[in-house]
């Protein structure tokens, strides 16, 4: 009885004996009572509900999944502080704090949730705020898809958040090797909690990129031909069709092991036929691609940096869209370089070898348009810049020792040791993350209407930046001394100082971390003085920038003609980028809607209940968004007509802000004052 | 040696090195930096080559980086500005050229070594190779000598001087065997036989790792590599075969049971065919004998 109600759960996945996992809990829990309390404290449940959750704007969307991504990004630092610090501690007789079952979850965790639950959703963020925008349309292709999309990825990062209390997270690292995810060697629900999480925020990614190919390749303004779309939306228009190529294999993948694990099936089993190298071929032919996913958004972030704040046209826009598709296509034929040694012959190795670092030329290329763009410009060291610059000269030594890696006998050597930790972090944190805080520091302000404090930024910055060097640096050099990655304990007193520096390394992160909070807080508090009116803060290039900050939830009253590449400021010259149109028209929006959060709270339980094999629960999960699909498809009021006048009085109101903000002359950054 | 600069700046660039003193144990404490057989000399070698090839772009690029932001910064107005400056053939040209040439000189570089220093290629020596086959078990290696008829978990003993050939399989989940010193590492999977050629130069003790995560017990998962004269490899051999433990169907299946941090031990018989039969225990059809996925296919 107990089993057909309550699956595999019983009180006991609740690890009460665990001090460790008992404080992280307590920690979580307190800390999500604490804004669940202020938000109850200051009546805003209504307001988050109508303006936030239930939303189908793409801004609104897009702050939503930033902020999912920071506040995974504390989960994920979290385990990575855990590890260095036992790490640092756990050699010869010390056997640190963790338990190695305790800290193999912490290392798959942390993996996991920083690229699926920090990464994707950041610039997934970025992208939403600013794509419809930058290309002149009034929102995505599907917003309601949009808003589905956020909320399966919420509720699969909720599924990770609950596993640190209920059962446990999977043992077999982020990438989840056969034959040790399968039941034989991992029968708990960690492995599970992995899939499911992967698997249901990977069905919204994929709706994610339909949605954002349709949107840039149909609804661009008219006149914004291929050649002048912004390079940031060229770089999310092809990290889209990455997704839309790559994702399927990661669902299929995941859905074989899933056979596998609950109908005991032999797709990767050592015995009965299963090869676990199919796994990893699958797995990769994704988890190449994926770093593309998430890298190639940051170089269209740091492309809009540089240029803008160059006061200078992009260098190369023609070789930046090439360079970015050759990196695309060139993403999905390196996979193998991830199993050199697997022992698939020379000629293979040498094909995948040469494959990847063809791609260093592309790469290349682009960091020289970056220098170029620079060079006969007026560089401003705003923090958006300071991230740029920072990234490129870290991104070259990352590059070197990819490179280095893709040399097969020479990865014969390096592979699964520190010295790969040490490269992937040095290409993922200033290559992605690096341009994700660029993005975040630039765009802001047309989020929400007000700088960030650039004082607390530049300290993140230097903080972030030291704090890197000294938590990877010491890695590289540990893997010239042969230390394996993922070692909970080790024996060599001669690799403990270097894993000393790195856990010292993670500190100066922590201050950064803590600088950013800081950061978003005083900004908050100084909004007044950091206040925007203009909408273009930063003299800014694309068409994002003409509108208000916060742009109106139609985004444009009138939709621009677009001339050339760097639209708003040819507006701005030509001296119509405030121009008011003839006439103004009705704007066909969407409604709002709560199907949405109401899928994603579906799949939260279905993921749930699968994870704990209580079938009738998920069978209810599944019929529950079959009919909240249905009942979406047959209702028939799910868009509304603004009004001319509407618009026209919310322009005029607009208007009469700025008029009124040019003759205070408050600000000297106002633009407005160059138009004339 | 032509490398000497390059070599130089590399070990420089392993900065900590310099901020700590030496134990007096330095000689294998940069274990890829110390190789102690041709095979681990080579890919150090290519390392080092490779890194150095890369500098040639990497410097400027850094050295770029600051020049121009510093150059062009904002307050300096002495410098030119030209905001319409977006394109540049010459530019253009160099910068795809210049990547281009350092891929292709490290493409060919690929190619040759990945030939070069293929791990099923035996290495050309005089003496005659020894055969080991390695077992990956939870969390051990089990190392089986078919000539000898011996076997020995968590320590490999080898002569110095003579190659080694390895076949590598696993009785559990995969693993990696590596031994830095004397070359790179190959995976060891169930149901699937890997190879592998090394060749200590001299005697002396190496560490042997698993560096593929495989469970809990992954961190005891690692053995010491003793590389004798040949004297001494013939008494060690001598030695075990007086042992009192044989390898057979109850040892083995002792061994089975995962176990942790597992100190070395020796087996004075082997039964025959062990390793085949522990290689057939995971193939579809046993019975059938040698099926087509016995192992990977070395392309030589």
């Amino acid at each position: 009885m107990q089993e057909t109600l309550f699956g595999k759960l019983t009180l006991s996945a609740i690890p009460y004996d665990n001090p460790i996992v008992m404080g992280a809990i307590g920690g979580a829990t307190a800390m999500g009572l604490l804004v669940l309390g202020l938000i109850t404290y200051f009546g805003k449940w209504g307001y988050l509900w109508k303006e936030w959750f239930t939303s189908v704007d793409h801004k609104k969307v897009g702050v939503m999944y930033i902020a999912l991504a920071f506040i995974m990004l504390l989960r994920g630092f979290a385990d990575a502080l855990m590890m260095r610090m036992q790490q640092a501690i756990a050699q010869g007789g010390v056997h640190g704090y963790l338990p190695p079952d305790h800290y193999d979850q912490i290392f798959s965790a942390h993996g996991t949730i920083m690229i699926i639950f920090v990464a994707m959703p950041f610039f997934i963020g970025l992208m939403n705020l600013v794509v419809p925008l930058q290309i002149g349309a009034r929102d995505v292709a599907y917003p309601f898809l949009n808003s589905v999309s956020f909320w399966l990825t919420a509720s699969s990062a909720a599924l990770v958040m609950i596993s640190l209390g209920v059962g446990d997270f999977s043992h077999a690292g982020w990438s989840g090797y056969p034959p040790l995810s399968e039941n034989q060697f991992s029968p708990g629900p960690g492995v599970d909690y992995w899939i499911w999480s992967l698997q249901l925020g990977g069905i919204g990614t994929l709706m994610t990129g339909i949605n954002f190919f349709v949107t840039i390749l149909r609804m661009r303004a008219p006149g914004m031909t291929m050649m002048k779309l912004p390079v940031f939306s060229w770089t999310i228009l092809v990290t889209n069709v990455l997704i839309m190529l790559s994702f399927p294999v990661l669902t299929v993948a995941l859905a074989l092991l899933t056979l596998d694990r609950y109908l005991g099936m032999h797709f990767f089993t050592n015995d009965l036929g299963g090869n676990q190298m199919m796994f990893l071929n699958l797995f990769w032919i994704w988890g190449h691609p994926e770093v593309y996913i998430v890298i190639l958004p940051a170089f269209g972030m740091f492309s809009e940096v540089v240029s803008t704040f160059s006061g200078k046209r992009l260098f190369g826009y023609t070789s930046m869209v090439y360079a970015t598709v050759a990196i695309a296509v060139l993403s999905f034929v390196v996979w193998l370089h991830h199993f050199f040694t697997m022992g698939a012959g020379a000629n293979v190795n040498a094909f995948f070898g040469i494959a990847t670092m063809v791609i260093a030329v592309p790469t290349g290329v682009k960091v020289f348009n970056w220098l170029f763009t620079m060079y006969k410009g007026r560089v401003e060291f705003t923090t958006p810049v300071l991230w740029t610059l920072g990234f490129i000269i870290t991104f070259c030594i990352g590059g070197m020792t990819g490179v280095l890696l893709s040399v097969p006998p020479a990865d014969f050597v390096l592979h699964n040791s520190e010295f790969l930790v040490a490269h992937f972090h040095n290409m993922l944190i200033p290559g992605a993350l690096f341009g994700y805080f660029a993005g975040y520091a630039f765009w802001f302000p047309k989020a929400f209407g007000f700088r960030l404090d650039e004082k607390w930024g530049k300290r993140a910055f230097w903080l972030w930046l030291v704090g890197f060097y000294l938590a990877f640096m010491p890695l590289y050099a540990l893997g010239f001394m042969g230390m394996p990655r993922r070692l909970v304990h080790y024996d060599n007193p001669a690799w403990q100082p270097y894993l000393l520096v790195a856990a010292a390394g993670t500190l100066v992160i922590l201050a950064a971390i803590v600088c950013q909070a800081v950061q978003l807080v005083v900004s908050i508090r100084n909004r007044e003085s950091l206040r925007d009116v203009t909408g273009d803060p930063w003299n800014g290039r694309t068409l994002e920038w003409a509108v208000a900050s916060p742009p109106p939830f139609y985004n444009f009253a009138h939709i621009p003609k677009i001339e050339t590449l760097d639209a708003f400021t040819d507006m701005k010259e030509r001296g119509v980028a405030y121009e008011a149109p003839a006439a103004y028209q009705d704007i066909h929006m969407p409604k709002n809607t709560a199907v949405g959060v109401v899928l994603g709270g579906v799949a939260f339980v279905f993921g749930f209940s699968m994870i704990w094999h209580i079938w009738w629960l998920a069978l209810g999960a599944t019929v529950g968004a079959i009919g909240a699909l249905v009942l979406r498809s047959a209702d028939d009021s799910v868009d509304y007509i603004l009004p001319a006048q509407e618009v026209a009085r919310l322009e005029r109101e607009r208007r009469q802000l700025l008029a009124a903000h040019e003759q205070s002359g408050a600000s000297a950054d106002s633009h407005l004052a160059h138009q004339g | 040696m032509k490398y000497t600069v390059f070599k130089g700046l590399f070990i420089f660039s392993l900065w900590p090195q310099w901020v700590l003193a030496c134990d007096g144990d330095c000689g294998s404490r940069w274990a890829l930096l110390d190789p102690k057989g041709p095979i681990a000399a080579h890919e150090k070698g290519l390392i080092i080559t490779a890194f150095a090839l890369m500098l040639l772009v990497v410097i400027p690029v850094i050295f770029m980086t600051v020049a121009f932001a510093w150059k062009y910064r904002a307050s300096n107005k002495k410098a030119q500005y030209a905001p319409n400056w977006d394109n540049s053939h010459k530019i253009e040209a160099v910068v795809w050229a210049v990547p281009a040439v350092i891929v292709a000189i490290l493409a060919a570089l690929v190619w040759k070594s990945s030939h070069e220093l293929n791990p099923y290629r035996p290495i050309q020596s005089a003496a005659k190779p020894v055969q080991v086959q390695v077992v990956s078990m939870n969390w051990k290696w089990l190392f089986i000598y078919p000539e000898l008829g011996i076997a020995s978990v968590n320590r490999l003993v080898i002569p110095a001087g003579v190659p080694v050939s390895f076949k590598i399989t696993s009785d559990a989940v995969m693993s990696s065997f590596f031994i830095p010193q004397l070359g790179g590492q190959i995976y060891a999977m169930a149901g699937m036989q890997t190879r592998l050629q090394l060749v200590a130069d001299q005697p002396g003790s190496y560490q042997g790792l698993n560096t593929q995560f495989n469970g809990d017990g992954f961190a005891g998962m690692h053995f010491e590599t003793v590389a004798a004269s040949s004297q001494d490899f013939e008494s060690w051999v001598a030695q075990v075969k007086h042992g009192a433990t044989p390898l057979n169907e109850t040892t083995f299946k002792a061994l089975e049971i995962p176990s942790e941090n597992v100190s070395p031990r020796y087996f004075s018989s082997v039964e025959p065919q062990l390793f085949e039969r522990i290689l057939q225990k995971y193939l579809p059809n046993a019975e059938a004998g040698q099926t087509g996925r016995h192992g990977m296919t070395p392309a030589m």
